[in-house]
């Protein structure tokens, strides 16, 4: 996914000329440009705001009031794991221990240009969990070997059948 | 003839390998010959079975599951095609212990029909509902919901016809519907579940919302944590647009209905209706204080109903089936069906819709076959992030929104997580505090300032640091959190906490070195 093009003032203006007649246009102009470029540069706040009549302040607010909009490149693999309470009780924090302590990794701290790891609060799966949504996609009953291959970009469609066959 | 094979497209099902599935059937089918149709739906619920594959035969859709790529050879072996014995087998779905002891009413279609087909949602009784409401005045629409007893799946269990008169009451240029997709509790997945697996369902109950109080437009907002839904709700729109169920003259009544599917962001705050209000009119999804109401003052200032996705997909069967019918199921003021969604750690996981009255028990073991690891409940948190944590010995609480309310519990959208004895419910308690802290819309300051001070004084309990007078302090916090908050989130984050407190109160009250050490 995030096929991460990097910034482009002009195919910004364009996304946002598309979309700004619809009412509350606000939140898919944001979608619409996080697609395209990965995550919303803060350089597209005085277009957003022009574009909007509202001033830079009140649309770098809006912005920044949500946790889907990034202000930098995410990753080529983005991993948000679930960490509410259904994955707790299928010990989702003892899992990501487990990855901080076997590949150094945890979710929320800056990445790199590989790899984004994201906590989000429930993803609507918590009958299978722990649960993390892959670039988009769904992945149920994670463990530590199949969280860590899919943060080392390991295949989201093996790691949903290797889910499948843990009883 | 070739055999319709129906396997589920739902991301849960998704999540554990259903896609793999689907193809190596088809590659399996096509080396072997066999003329095989297969039909992607949404999931029946009977999430532990997950990748569960249905056959259409002469005796039902027999069922198979937990179906791995690795299994399908040998099904075709056994003759599952023709309902063959195999070990995965469970007979006919509809005769299934976990399908015949539902109230499937809202969730009747969901997994049994290719969800946007709009041929296959009316050969199953789709648009009943529509067509009759098309007949009747808006006034009879609302008394017939009265009738009903429905009251709000949300979390709140308003009575849905009260919004229903108030916004046909009110005259204004423009009315707005609005549905709730925001599902944001823990535990809960019934909403992505119907969006998913009948959006045409949610697509009529709205319309018919249109029709009785007079709004030409809805809008129904979905979590970003669910893409699979958005797409399908997106396409199911689409389609009732060219088919003229959405659109100017809705099923050629002369009056319109449009409707768009928009996403949210990633808040949790914006499940609260006001603070979704305000997000999709395009800023920071602050809550609104009330009154207004959004019944007279909603979206963009316009008279709005707003209704989760559950109490608007409960609409069509109402007028379809009579208001009656309706209210038969439940008891006391509950009234009619919720569906149920057993989480966490239990071992057969899944969505389950019953009338009201039910219990706790019932579901948990009954339908859950008590934990995943095989070790005692301990606690079962109902009702989301802000609802309480309940000991084993209540398991036996009615599920009905007042007997919930006895207990200092509530319903909430009826998710239900097991935890067992392995559960620390101080972090739990710490955790809604640290939720409340993260997702709080910053509005009023019991919640935002409460929410940090009452991770600190927790920490400080736990940690052995003065304990009674953190006890006392978190004792304040709460009550002040409780009667001072604007909404319910700063409202409501004390029931998990407190109950946490009561129920297990040796958890806040271990030697510190323990938890110094971890
Ligand atoms: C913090 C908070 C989060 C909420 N989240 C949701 C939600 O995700 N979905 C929902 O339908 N209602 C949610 N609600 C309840 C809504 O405010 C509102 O009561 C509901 O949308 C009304 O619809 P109903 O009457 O059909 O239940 C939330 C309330 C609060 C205070
Ligand atoms: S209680 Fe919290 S979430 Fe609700 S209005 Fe106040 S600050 Fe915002
Ligand atoms: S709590 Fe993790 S998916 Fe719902």
């Amino acid at each position: 996914m995030t096929a991460v093009a990097g910034w482009n003032e002009e195919v910004a203006r364009e996304i946002v000329t598309r979309l700004v007649a619809l009412d509350g246009a606000m939140l898919p102009i944001l979608h619409a440009l996080q697609d395209e470029f990965g995550y919303v540069d803060p350089a597209a706040v005085p277009v957003i705001a022009a574009a909007l009549n509202i001033s830079r302040a009140e649309a770098h607010g809006t912005i920044s009031f949500y946790h889907d909009f990034r202000a930098a490149p995410a990753g080529r693999r983005v991993v948000k794991i679930c960490r509410a309470e259904a994955c707790q009780a299928n010990g989702c924090e003892g899992l990501l221990d487990e990855v901080r302590a076997r590949a150094g990794l945890s979710p929320d701290v800056p990445g790199d240009d590989r790899l984004t790891i994201e906590t989000v609060y429930c993803l609507g799966n918590c009958a299978l969990g722990p649960s993390a949504l892959v670039d988009g996609e769904l992945v149920g009953r994670l463990d530590a070997d199949r969280l860590i291959g899919l943060c080392a970009n390991g295949s989201v469609e093996d790691a949903q059948v290797a889910a499948g066959e843990t009883k | 003839m070739s055999v319709r094979i129906f396997i589920p497209k739902d991301a849960a099902a998704l999540s554990v390998g259903a896609e793999s599935v689907a193809r190596r059937i088809a590659e399996e089918a096509m080396s072997r010959g066999s003329a095989v149709e297969i039909v992607r739906t949404g999931s029946r619920g009977i999430l532990w079975l997950e990748p569960l594959v249905e056959v259409e035969t002469s005796i039902g859709r027999c069922a198979y599951g937990p179906v791995a790529p690795r299994d399908v050879a040998g099904l075709f072996d056994a003759g599952f095609l023709t309902g063959g014995a195999h070990a995965l087998a469970h007979g006919a779905v509809e005769t299934m212990d976990w399908m015949i002891r539902q109230n499937r009413v809202t969730f009747a279609r969901v997994g049994a029909i290719d969800p946007v087909s709009l041929d296959d949602f009316r050969a199953h009784g789709g648009l009943a509902g529509l067509e009759r409401a098309i007949a009747m005045r808006g006034a009879d629409i609302v008394d017939s919901l009265q009738a009903s007893g429905l009251r709000g799946r949300g979390g709140a269990g308003f009575p849905t016809w009260i919004k229903w008169r108030t916004a046909l009451e009110a005259s204004a240029d423009q009315k707005y519907i609005v549905c709730n997709a925001d599902e944001g509790d823990s535990g809960t997945f019934a909403d992505r579940m119907l969006m998913e697996g009948d959006p045409f369902l949610l697509i009529e109950g709205m319309a018919i919302a249109g029709l009785a109080v007079g709004a030409t437009r809805g809008f129904i907002y979905i979590r970003s944590e669910y893409p699979h839904a958005f797409r399908t709700m997106s396409d199911a729109i689409g389609v009732a647009e060219k088919a003229g169920v959405l659109g100017g003259s809705v099923l050629g009544s002369g009056r319109a209905f449009r409707l768009e599917a928009r996403l949210g962001a990633g808040a949790y705050i914006c499940g609260e209706e006001t603070s979704l209000l305000e997000s999709l009119e395009g800023k920071r999804g602050v809550v609104r204080a009330k009154p207004p109401i959004p019944a007279l003052q909603g979206l963009f200032g316009k008279p709005t109903v707003i209704n989760n996705v559950l109490s608007l997909a409960a609409v069509p069967s109402i007028l379809a089936d009579s208001a009656q019918a309706y209210a038969e199921y439940g008891v006391a003021r509950s009234r009619g069906t919720l569906p149920f969604q057993i989480g966490g750690n239990v071992k057969r996981g899944g969505l389950v819709e019953l009338a009201f009255g039910a219990t706790l028990r019932e579901l948990i073991e009954g339908f859950g076959g008590g934990t995943r690891s095989g070790r005692p409940i301990r606690a079962v948190q109902v009702g989301g992030p802000l609802g309480a944590y309940l000991p084993a010995n209540q398991l036996d609480t009615p599920l009905d929104y007042e007997a919930f309310a006895a207990i200092g519990a509530m319903l909430g959208h009826g998710g239900i997580v097991v935890f067992d004895d392995s559960v620390d419910m101080a972090k739990q308690a710490r955790f809604a505090f640290e939720f409340c802290a993260k997702e709080s819309c910053g509005k009023c300051t019991p919640c935002r300032i409460g929410a940090v001070r009452g991770v600190e004084t927790l920490d400080r309990i736990v940690a052995g640091v003065e304990r009674e007078k953190n006890f006392a302090v978190l004792d304040d916090l709460n009550k002040v959190m409780t009667d001072a908050s604007l909404c319910a989130m700063g409202g409501l984050t004390p029931m998990p906490v407190m109950s946490a407190l009561r129920h297990f109160p040796e958890d806040f009250r271990r030697p510190p070195q323990r938890q110094a050490a971890e």
